[in-house]
């Protein structure tokens, strides 16, 4: 019992390192392609440490009525698997397609001397 | 000791949530906003689990952030393709700073 809390408190502590470093990548990355690079990747794996950990916690003592909620979550963390990365996917096509570019340091450093 | 724990991390993720919304409303492209939302949405998915678990009715709130997820996976897919079939986009700060770079 007290290994499946340490290895609960393991997975959720895991998950909200990788979402305060998805967070800050989104803040402080200079172009919108790395900003979607940290924030899809960040938050595919966070969310699904930290649900993982939730579905473990949950499995409890064992019985039918825990096993299934265990089991629906387990669910939620093969959706956000799936769909996050789709999601990521789609965003940065869009932006491909409409003519983003992407951010080079040659550019950077002429627009830091241009000012 | 595990409830004060899942606590303090629901206070954490919710101490997150904040940062990204600076990105929603200052984000030089439209497509940051729909980034940051969908980021948010990430977030909520796991706080209701948080929420339940805090609240002993975890079963309960498992069918809610279940639906959160898909309602946010849509969203953002609907967003998207929005703007993909528009065919416009104002990247606004980049092409300003292109053209300057030219000239």
């Amino acid at each position: 019992m007290m290994l499946v809390d340490l290895i609960t408190v393991v997975l959720i502590s895991m998950g909200l390192a990788f979402f305060a470093l998805g967070v800050l990548g989104v803040l402080r990355f200079p172009d919108f392609f790395s900003r979607m690079h940290a924030a899809g990747k960040c938050d595919a794996l966070a969310a699904v440490l930290v649900v993982l950990g939730f579905a473990l916690y949950a499995l409890g003592d064992l019985t039918f009525a825990s096993v299934l909620v265990s089991l629906k979550i387990f669910l939620i963390a093969i959706f956000i698997f799936v769909a996050s990365p789709t999601a990521t996917h789609a965003l940065v096509k869009t932006a491909l397609l409409l003519g983003a570019k992407p951010w080079s340091r040659q550019e950077w450093q002429k627009r830091r001397t241009r000012k | 000791m595990m409830d004060q724990f899942f606590l303090g991390a629901a206070f954490v993720l919710t101490l997150l949530i904040a940062p990204t919304l600076f990105r929603i409303i200052v984000g030089p492209v439209i497509l940051d906003r729909i980034m940051g939302g969908n980021m948010i949405g990430t977030k909520t998915t796991v706080l209701l689990l948080f929420i339940g678990q805090l609240y002993g009715d975890l079963e309960m709130f498992v069918d809610i952030a279940l639906a959160y997820a898909l309602l946010n996976f849509i969203a953002t897919l609907g967003a998207t393709k929005y703007f993909l079939r528009r065919q416009r986009v104002f990247f606004k700060d980049e092409l300003l700073d292109q053209k300057k770079v030219e000239s």
